[in-house]
């Protein structure tokens, strides 16, 4: 932690320029969606889906650290990737809402890993193209491995759909409780706008298509029904307007930090 | 140590070779083993020796599975990115090493389904030190420090061990297991030069787990029943006191540099036998914690009991799709008509 430790809460996202905010905006989406993955940890249906879990859990919170370790220097304030993981308060965080939603059953996460990973793939691999150097790094590992999230869970969301009739009903319902919340990964705003003009970042209403066609794909197989598109859509993680949960995953996540200000761990 | 049990029950199993092995085949399988050959998986080999490996590498792989609890339990709260990430590959290695032995115990004809059910149902046995409660922070350390520096006194001579699965099993183990007990230490050496909190969270610790870590190594040799059969098969290298001896002998420096304090008032150093003498191991607590009666026997078992009962709707929908699959395979020509 940095010497930045006699305050309770540090605020970042709020009038952040658009390059901070975009990179804490997938910052977030990572570190939450790996600290729900690592919630997994010992309860896996299987020996095998421990490691594959934990795996992705790594790998997402491995590309929050490089990406935060990015927003503290555009921030430029002294403060450290820790800082921004464990000292910003519920409204000061960017994440998609679907990221933060709670684990639910093995269909649910699953499905959401795969309705996650099949957009953020084609996100990462245009990123990868982007004129900021540091991003583009970031990106380029990311898309590898959002590639393998996106055929482990999507194996998994064929085999759950086509396997029993309870695996099936798990699943159907699961599609129900997170469809609306993927709306979300395909939303731009001002921030996007200046960053897509620049080419820093790709808009992501373009790659929303791809996504769409391997949604329909994977769930064909998968003998489950494609939701209505023009379905009500979630929004407002990106804003800092939240699910109930959030709150929730930082107070575990932040207490020792929080607990015993100052200290290095 | 990880198969600790082994000491205490069970008394016939490994006892006796049975009339009809050939004693041809038992001379040339114990000179091999005396030449230091290593015994593979279609060697013959006596049904004793079968039976203790069975047993000796599903305690062990059991083990990790159950130790993925205590260290599972900080993961959502450790208190750093890097400290979130190390801890969750280090838990993420022990599953990892619960497959390999459980693969390794399958070269021996078992089936990984028979021994998770063992341990599900309670028969077979686990390290008594995940019995033990993680309550702060600095258990994380001192789990890493002293369980994994307990565990790789044990298992560096296993590599040498004489059932060729196991033995190249505990290589690639003790690998990560020698990376995780630096981690432990790190972590504690952070904490000792933290704040006074930070420091009493240490000492804390080391006053929870230094006791039990020395009842890892099993009970004294005097009370151990099979030690002497498995060290002539070479499954085994050294006694539990001299193993438990070098842990003690390699850990205390290491505490004393990290400034904290030993629970055991009657530690001291016998410059003439060039050893740290230590007191009187609990052995009624080390059985009662064993037999099921340790602060988180049964958390343990029913999480993990849960776990497999909670996933099974997952691992029948798996065989089901599978099944399909292969039926479609098979009527391709129909499929195309």
């Amino acid at each position: 932690m940095s010497g930045i430790c006699d305050m309770t809460s540090i605020l970042v996202a709020q009038d952040a320029p658009p390059l901070l905010l975009h990179v804490l905006r997938l910052a977030d989406t990572a570190l939450v969606l790996g600290h729900r993955l690592s919630e997994w940890t010992g309860r896996a249906p299987m020996l095998e889906e421990e490691l594959a879990l934990a795996n992705a859990a790594l790998d997402y919170i491995g590309q929050a650290r490089s990406l935060y370790d990015y927003a503290a220097r555009l921030d430029g304030r002294g403060r450290t990737e820790d800082d921004l993981a464990y000292l910003r308060d519920t409204p000061d965080w960017r994440c998609w809402l679907i990221a933060e939603l709670p684990n639910g059953d093995f269909a649910h996460s699953v499905l959401r890993q795969f309705l996650v990973a099949a957009a953020l793939q084609p996100y990462w691999r245009a990123l990868a193209a982007s004129r900021d150097a540091t991003l583009a790094a970031i990106a380029a590992k990311a898309e590898k491995e959002a590639a393998y999230h996106l055929r482990h869970a999507g194996e998994w969301v064929i085999r759950l759909g086509d396997g029993t009739d309870e695996s099936h009903r798990r699943m159907t319902e699961a599609l129900e409780d997170l469809w609306p919340y993927t709306g979300e990964m395909f939303e731009a705003d001002a921030v996007e706008a200046a960053l897509v003009a620049e080419g820093v970042a790709p808009d992501p209403l373009a790659l929303r298509p791809a996504w769409e066609a391997m949604v329909a794909r994977v769930l064909a197989e998968a003998t489950l029904d494609l939701p209505a598109p023009c379905a009500w859509m979630q929004s407002g993680g990106r804003r800092g307007v939240h699910t109930e949960h959030l709150g929730h995953l930082l107070a575990v996540m932040q207490h020792l930090p929080r607990s015993y200000p100052g200290a290095v761990w | 140590m990880y198969t600790q049990a082994l000491n205490q029950q069970d008394g016939v199993a490994t006892q006796a070779t049975p009339a009809s092995e050939d004693a041809g085949a038992v001379a040339r399988f114990e000179a091999r083993v005396a030449a230091e050959d290593k015994i593979e998986p279609n060697d013959w080999m006596p049904a004793a020796y079968r039976r203790t490996l069975v047993r000796q590498i599903s305690q062990h792989a059991h083990s990790e599975i159950i130790g993925m609890q205590p260290e599972g339990n900080w993961i959502t709260r450790a208190p750093s990115l890097r400290r979130k990430a190390a801890l969750l590959a280090k838990v993420q290695d022990e599953g990892g090493h619960g497959l390999y032995l459980y693969a390794a115990a399958e070269t021996l004809g078992v089936s990984r389904e028979e021994l998770y059910a063992q341990l599900l149902s309670g028969k077979a046995k686990y390290s008594s030190i995940f019995n033990y409660p993680t309550l702060t922070w600095a258990d994380i350390g001192a789990i890493g420090w002293l369980v994994d520096g307990a565990a790789i006194m044990n298992q560096i001579p296993l590599c040498r061990t004489s059932y060729g699965p196991y033995a190249r099993a505990m290589i690639r183990v003790c690998k990560e297991e020698s990376f995780h007990q630096r981690q432990g230490y790190e972590i504690m050496l952070t904490l000792s030069r933290g704040t006074a909190e930070q420091k009493a969270m240490a000492q804390d610790a080391l006053d929870r787990w230094w006791w039990p870590s020395l009842m890892m190594f099993g009970p004294p040799d005097g009370e151990s029943q099979h030690s002497d059969q498995s060290m002539r098969w070479k499954i085994k290298r050294f006694t539990n006191d001299d193993l438990r001896q070098q842990f003690v002998d390699a850990t205390v420096p290491q505490g004393h540099h990290l400034g904290l304090t030993f629970p055991d008032p009657e530690l001291r150093f016998d410059a003439e036998g060039g050893h740290w003498r230590f007191g009187a191991i609990d052995w009624a607590e080390f059985k009662a914690v064993l037999a099921g009666n340790g602060p988180c026997n049964r958390q343990r078992l029913k999480t993990r009991r849960n776990a497999h009962e909670s996933g099974a709707w997952v691992r029948e929908a798996a065989l089901a799709h599978a099944a399909k699959r292969r039926a479609r395979a098979a009527q391709p020509a129909r499929a195309a008509e």
